[in-house]
């Protein structure tokens, strides 16, 4: 429960980038489009007799409204109240009542609502889904106290975990223009004012069949899940007013920018930074690829860079690593982080970063780092076929962040020819401070000690 | 870095996660294996599965600490796959990744389990590794430091958190003078103490055959497998050399324990005693705690208090059963102006089922719930192995899984309201982090 939503998102998209073509192909992924323009996504798992269901919806905190940060989420939450034809958590209940379980996620651009059960109940699972894409009923008595859930999700995730605060202030000073830079659970002085209206003009304005990707994974074909479509969301009305999804893009980037946040709850200080960097909607073919392959020679695992340099050879740091969040519809994030040993200043792990990245911007990669990054993401997506929920949330995100299946189906081919030169073109490139953020965590006791050492 | 994957999930996770109650996909065919030096595992075939997992625990986690160097088992976990023979750590992690195996160890209260996964075609790299990592562990000095000042840092992050305040409180309350008082990660001053010999003295006496449990999810055929755990922990010792560990029971119930912190939200942990996973009547303890507080999105607790009143995020409840004691615990988190309301929810909604008992239409629906979705616990290679595990060590038989349905259905309403009062009437243990108001502190 220590999840902080910029972590959440980060390992969606970690796990994102993890399956394998190949396991596609062997898995014989399935698609179509329904004539509203619903688009369907069948994963076959024929090894137990279960499903998993999923809905994402083309909308996250990123379209949301000026001045209205954390309607997305809110939203998400009142799904779950009922609908005209279903009140008052029917399909909960029914679910409930014959072992499913459910669950919703929100990021930033992305809203997602699933739920696993055995396969004879797939057809129950879309009709309530069918049912809340436009039947949604929403009471005051029931929307007050769902705002006070969401603030205290709001406490636990972001209040009382202080890296958490830090992390919102970074995603804000490093989007200057795009809508990224607002947390996905909302600014709070904006979540304790959002209400009924607002929710049901979100709902209105993106819930759609051709807003929205539903995802099949399990024992189940593609003929039997295109009949059970068409009978239950095919009902539904396509929306003619649905907007292309435009938001403000990023202006070029000019500043080093740094930010702290001191708090006496900060017991351990720790320092983190984002890049903007291209995601694999936004970069050129094979671009995204090369970033995703220098994420994690830089930052992933025990024997990336920053890992072995700082933590394992100079000891300067207890941890370091980084990661990519490639599945983005814009301009996204490259993301460090490391947590200094007692006694060295935030500032000098600082420059010992910059001295990794330094090092391989200047002298590439190795042939040897190369291959085991490229087998070890590659292998990933093979393992990832032994989780049809981990396969139903792969092609999800990607295709609400628009991908199409083959793209996603091809991308350990893509891993695959990522060379070394395209590597250190992206590490020159995108590892440039004037494009990032950094953020330390301190307090001012620790302050005071750095200043006397 | 690598949170589960949903960006804003509804409920908290814990919800239905401690009982490790085994599940049913009706095909699913388990193996004994037993190899010729008298290792046994439990297998399930996946015919054409292009990878292997093994899970396996050795009996005697945390609870075989040093009095005074817990951490110990925590600490040998984060080292065993840090280098082994003559392999150095360096080596060690690079040979793991230049074939995508995955080995991993973690140390509980009562267990120090591991895991593998590998892809077939790399499989007798990765039993040698595993092999190496467990008979022939380095424990170099420079990387016992390199995890001990990892360990420090999460310990100095954790003196802050109020969710691992509340924890820590609560358990070292319960269990004073016992082992399960000491925290499984140890303290800063603990894990500062702790030496190579104690790391090496740890592993010598827990990492034994006669302590270990296997599962096995993959396409190996039962003769393959049997060489292979021969192979793997066939030199380990026959025997370990486990300290006895009293049978206990939480202590201090009735108390509150208030501890300040300066955060918006506090952390409430209540808990008392549970019922034993030998004891008969474990399963309707489990469906009972499933009425209060367990995994669906219509139990008790997120009724009264997150659904109806608004009051918190996330709240659970869930049993315990530990090797030495069993408990009953619930959590929640709410802002300190409604700390005082939550708790008063949380302790009537206990206080009522144990007066009340579940209704019948609860009784009806929970048992619907339980058996519809035991099958999804056995989703992903690594779930099924796990499972494999849990099941040997409660000793439930190899033909649980198969049965635990029934045994669900068998339970009565008598049986549910017997067991209400007698899990939920015991009195409770009251831990809180934060400012909360309307929170008075007694006993303790």
């Amino acid at each position: 429960m220590a999840a902080l939503l910029s972590g959440a998102l980060i390992a969606l998209t970690l796990l994102a980038s993890v399956i394998s073509g190949a396991a596609a192909e062997k898995a014989k992924v399935a698609h179509f489009a329904l004539s509203n323009g619903l688009d369907v996504v069948v994963i076959p798992d024929r090894r137990a007799p279960i499903v998993t269901h999923m809905i994402w919806y083309k909308v996250g905190s990123a379209d949301e409204p000026w001045g209205k940060s954390g309607i997305a989420h809110f939203l998400e939450h009142l799904m779950f109240k009922g609908t005209e034809k279903n009140p008052s958590g029917r399909f909960s209940k029914t679910l409930a009542a014959f072992g499913g379980v459910e669950n919703a996620f929100t990021s930033n651009d992305y809203t997602g609502y699933y739920q696993r059960a055995a396969r004879e109940h797939l057809e129950a699972l879309m009709a309530f889904e069918a049912d809340r894409m436009t039947g949604l009923v929403l009471t005051d008595s029931v929307v007050g106290p769902e705002l006070n859930v969401v603030l205290e999700e709001q406490n636990t995730r972001v209040a009382n975990n202080p890296a958490a605060r830090l992390g919102e202030d970074v995603a804000a000073a490093l989007f200057l223009n795009h809508t990224y830079g607002r947390p996905v659970i909302g600014w709070r002085h904006e979540i304790e004012k959002l209400n009924r209206e607002d929710a049901l003009d979100f709902y209105r304005r993106f819930y759609a069949p051709n807003n929205a990707i539903v995802v099949v994974a399990g024992d189940v074909t593609e003929e039997v899940v295109r009949d059970i479509a068409e009978r239950t969301y095919g009902k539904i009305a396509r929306r003619a007013d649905l907007k292309p999804r435009q938001r403000p893009q990023e202006p070029e980037q000019r500043s080093v920018r740094q930010v702290t946040l001191s708090d006496p709850q900060v017991a351990q200080p720790s320092l983190q930074r984002s890049y903007l960097v291209p995601s694999y909607s936004t970069a050129k073919p094979g671009a995204a690829e090369a970033i995703e392959v220098l994420a994690h020679i830089l930052g992933g695992g025990s024997n990336s860079r920053l890992y072995r340099t700082l933590v394992a050879e100079t000891g300067i740091a207890t941890n370091a690593g980084g990661w990519y969040q490639g599945t983005a519809l814009d301009m996204t994030k490259l993301g460090i982080y490391a947590t200094p040993r007692p006694g060295v200043t935030l500032a000098q792990l600082e420059t010992q970063v910059d001295a990794v990245i330094a090092k391989l911007i200047a002298d590439g990669i190795t042939s040897q780092e190369l291959e085991r990054t490229k087998l070890r993401l590659i292998a990933d997506a093979v393992y990832a076929q032994d989780n049809q929920s981990s396969m139903a949330r792969w092609y999800g995100a990607a295709l609400a962040t628009g991908a199409t299946v083959e793209e996603v189906s091809a991308w350990p081919d893509r891993i695959r020819s990522v060379t070394a030169p395209a590597v250190e073109a992206a590490a020159r490139q995108w590892l440039d401070r004037r494009r990032s953020v950094t953020g330390y965590l301190t307090n001012d006791a620790v302050k005071r000690e750095e200043k006397r050492s | 870095m690598n949170m589960p994957a949903a960006a804003s999930l509804r409920i908290g996770l814990a919800a239905a996660a401690v009982l490790a109650a085994a599940v049913c996909a009706p095909a699913m065919h388990i193996e004994r294996v037993v190899s010729p030096g008298g290792i046994e595992a439990w297998l399930v075939r996946a015919p054409s599965s292009p990878q292997i997992s093994f899970e396996f625990a050795f009996r005697g986690g945390a609870n075989q600490d040093p009095v005074d160097k817990a951490g110990v088992a925590s600490m040998v976990a984060a080292l065993l796959d840090e280098g082994a023979g003559d392999i150095d750590s360096r080596h060690f992690r690079e040979r793991l990744e230049d074939k995508a195996i995955e080995i991993s160890f973690r140390a509980g209260r009562d267990h120090l389990s591991g895991s593998l996964k590998t892809l077939r075609e790399n499989s007798d790299e990765a039993f040698d590794l595993l092999r190496l990592s467990l008979t022939a562990p380095r424990f170099d000095l420079a990387d016992v430091e390199r995890i001990r000042s990892q360990m420090l840092s999460g310990l100095r992050r954790e003196t802050t958190s109020p969710n691992d305040i509340a924890s820590r409180r609560w358990w070292a309350t319960a269990f004073a003078g016992h082992p399960y008082g000491r925290a499984v990660k140890g303290t800063l001053d603990t894990v500062a103490a702790i030496t190579g010999d104690d790391l090496r003295t740890y592993a010598r006496r827990v990492l034994a055959r006669g302590a270990l449990k296997v599962g096995v999810v993959g396409d190996i055929a039962p003769a393959e497998l049997a060489a292979v755990l021969d192979r793997v922990f066939g030199s380990l010792p026959a025997a370990p050399a486990l300290s006895d560990i009293a049978p206990t029971r939480p202590k201090g119930l009735g108390s509150r324990i208030v501890v300040d912190l300066d955060v918006p939200q506090a952390v409430v942990i209540v808990g008392g005693a549970g019922i034993a996973r030998k004891d008969p009547d474990f399963m309707a303890a489990f469906i009972v705690n499933h009425i209060l507080g367990g995994g669906s999105f219509s139990s008790r607790l997120y009724r009264e208090v997150r659904e109806e009143r608004g009051l918190a995020y996330s709240v659970y409840s869930t049993l315990v059963p530990l090797d030495y004691a069993s408990l009953f615990m619930s959590t929640t988190a709410t802002r300190k102006e409604q700390a005082g309301q939550t708790l008063d929810v949380v302790e009537q909604q206990i206080k009522r089922l144990a007066q009340e008992g579940p209704t019948e239409d609860e009784l009806g629906k929970a048992k619907s719930y339980l058996k519809g979705s035991y099958a999804l616990r056995f989703d992903t290679s690594g779930n099924i192995a796990s499972q494999l595990v849990a099941v040997q060590f409660e000793d439930l038989g190899i033909d649980y899984i198969a049965r635990r349905n029934d045994l669900v259905d068998a339970v009565t309403l008598a049986d549910v309201r017997r067991i209400a009062k007698r899990l939920l009437d015991g009195g409770l243990l009251v831990t809180v982090v934060g400012r909360p108001q309307g929170v008075e502190g007694k006993g303790g």
